[in-house]
């Protein structure tokens, strides 16, 4: 399990952002899961509007193609060399739109006629000239159905790419990211708990030698105090009266001593 | 995105096809370089290779194609190439052609999307 956590050092701090980032993350996969389905609606509904479309394309065609044989059986003539000599400035031109689609931006041809531009107007003119007009208008319409379909088209293409992108991210987020953030937590948590009993028992065996500490101190204090009593008690030859004296003249000395080591102190702090 | 500049439609086609779509008003001739937006596929005598240069030329050389009319038996000699086409821009459609009928098994979207939902 070490292997799939992030190498990272075990503090409070960084369990704090290791918790904002799995926050972070499932909020992130939500997000991303919503978005994935929101495109393969669209992405559904589109194909089933380009298999609609290519089936009209097939008669639209088809329509078109009998147009045009109208206009050679009229002319008495094959029309494709001069049409594609007259040729120099396109009237039938496309424009892109973009739509957005839950942040994927997809384009949508439009289609406009540049009536200004004529290449064929000699085209029929001997014979056939009503079928070449009336060929005209449905190759418009026929062209016009074709850039309906090449839009569904290229929205279906980067429709695909873009629902493939999210999929990957909301797998990776639910496959790697959540599950690695998961254990760092997990092994932040441990580690600071095995912290926290270390410094528990550490603080236990301070206890434990200042009490041992404090005992041998007192043990001593009270030895000291039986050795004087009972030095006392050898010397208990001598009278009264003499021992309570000397009693005094010690205190007295000591006192006097003390007063003194008050003197000194105070200078010191004068000093000081 | 280069958009904005795509306002063309381009087309690889038989002779009838071609006229039909240029009597619509989609042809152009580059002033500059005169180089034209269709390509007229004539039956043994247009090779693959010229085909495929031309929709090389088309798809990649040229920015101003958005969208790539090709009758579909012709798009059939360089299938690979169009399978293998992934781009957005320009798009690529198979239209059928007055001796060829149109078949959906064919088309490289198509198959895709049969692909996608597992039929």
């Amino acid at each position: 399990m070490s292997a799939t956590r992030e190498q990272v050092f075990p503090t409070r701090m960084i369990l704090g952002v290791m918790k904002t980032k799995l926050k972070g993350a499932n909020q992130g996969h939500s997000l991303l899961k919503r978005k994935s389905e929101a495109l393969t609606k669209r992405f559904r509904d589109i194909t089933k509007r380009i298999d609609e479309a290519k089936q009209k394309m097939g008669r639209v065609m088809q329509t078109a193609a009998f147009s045009l044989a109208e206009v050679s059986y009229a002319t008495g003539e094959n029309i494709g060399y001069q049409v594609q000599e007259s040729v120099s400035k396109a009237r039938f031109r496309v424009k892109a739109r973009q739509e957005n689609v839950s942040g994927v931006y997809l384009p949508q041809f439009e289609s406009y006629i540049d009536s200004n531009i004529n290449d064929f107007k000699l085209t029929g003119l001997g014979r056939g000239g009503q079928q070449v007009q009336h060929a005209k208008e449905i190759y418009s319409k026929a062209v016009e159905t074709l850039v309906e379909l090449a839009s569904l088209q290229t929205a279906f293409i980067i429709l695909d790419e873009v629902i493939k992108v999210t999929n990957r991210r909301v797998n990776a987020i639910e496959h790697v990211i959540i599950p690695r953030t998961e254990n760092t937590i997990a092994y932040i948590n441990s580690e600071l708990d095995e912290l926290d009993r270390e410094e528990f028992y550490r603080l236990k065996k301070v206890q434990e030698t200042k009490q041992k500490e404090t005992a041998r101190v007192d043990a001593e204090v009270r030895a000291k105090a039986q050795a004087a009593a009972e030095l006392q008690a050898s010397q208990s030859g001598k009278s009264l009266d003499k021992v309570i004296a000397e009693n005094k003249i010690t205190e007295a000395k000591e006192e006097s001593n003390s007063n003194e080591n008050l003197v000194a102190n105070q200078e010191d702090d004068v000093i000081f | 995105m280069s958009v904005d500049k795509r306002t063309l439609i381009a087309v690889i086609g038989d002779e009838d096809t071609a006229t039909g779509l240029l009597l619509a008003g989609i042809g152009q001739i580059t002033p500059e370089t005169q180089e034209k937006n269709f390509f007229v596929y004539e039956e043994n005598k247009t090779t693959k290779e010229d085909v495929l240069e031309k929709f090389q030329f088309f798809t990649q050389e040229r920015d101003d194609i958005a969208i790539l009319l090709i009758n579909q038996y012709v798009a059939e000699k360089i299938r690979a190439d169009i399978d293998s086409y992934s781009n957005a821009f320009p798009a690529i459609l198979e239209i059928p052609s007055k001796d060829h009928p149109y078949d959906p098994e064919k088309d490289s979207v198509l198959k895709r999307v049969r692909r996608l939902f597992g039929e």
